[in-house]
């Protein structure tokens, strides 16, 4: 079950465990403003050779714009 | 979105899914750096002067009034232990107070503030409609980060 986190816990565990940060809105949106080293995975695209770019035996952390 | 793309993401096969649920809006509004580009565009929290007077609400209005009286601020800004802000106090509060009340009795509560990831353009026209001279900037857990004065943001717009 992923488990959410806030922003401390965020920067804690890719500092700490190198966890890998994937925005998941469209691309354009990325493109605009993202978070330090994070890639572009849309939702829409979220399947087994666009998450090929992860390392899976890494903390992945997805996020979007808030809650909705 | 992004509880989707979680459980999306551990029926793929990762086993160390997390989700960052207040998302993007959570982490501009904390004034964090990004990238992309958006990211060199001039914003509230790049131009606010940071540390500005701060107090707690049970100090005395006297000592407070000594710390307003320095380096040319404004105002004076009520904090708790968190650095949440809680309250301002003007110098115009404190005209006639007696030196032992309470920070707390006089304080402006709740002052208007705004995100670091504000556009300068259209917080200009709010302190202008407002005919404020500044505006606080906080996280968007309420800490303080800084006081955005008008001046500023009228004469980086002007350049």
């Amino acid at each position: 079950m992923p488990t959410g986190i806030d922003r401390y816990e965020v920067q804690r565990l890719v500092r700490e465990e190198g966890a890998q940060l994937v925005e998941v809105l469209p691309r354009r949106s990325f493109e605009a403003l993202h978070l330090p080293g994070a890639v572009s995975i849309p939702l829409k695209r979220l399947d087994m050779v666009a998450t090929s770019v992860l390392d899976r035996t890494r903390p992945v952390i997805v996020y979007c714009y808030d809650y909705t | 979105m992004s509880p989707r793309a979680a459980w999306r993401l551990e029926a793929l096969g990762f086993s160390h899914v997390y989700d960052y649920l207040a998302g993007k809006k959570d982490w501009l509004a904390a004034g964090l750096t990004t990238e992309g580009k958006r990211a060199g565009q001039v914003r509230a929290g790049h131009l606010s002067r940071p540390d500005p007077p701060t107090c707690r609400p049970d100090e005395r209005v006297g000592d407070v009034r000594r710390r307003l009286g320095s380096d040319g601020w404004d105002a004076c800004i009520v904090v708790n232990d968190h650095d949440v802000v809680e309250g301002r106090i003007r110098p115009s509060d404190l005209a006639d107070v007696d030196g032992e009340t309470l920070v707390e009795e006089v304080m402006e509560l709740g002052p208007t503030s705004i995100r670091p990831d504000a556009g300068l353009e259209s917080i200009v026209k709010r302190v202008r409609n407002a005919n404020v001279a500044s505006i606080l900037v906080t996280s968007s857990s309420g800490e303080l980060l800084g006081v955005l004065y008008r001046e500023d943001a009228e004469r980086h717009l002007d350049e």
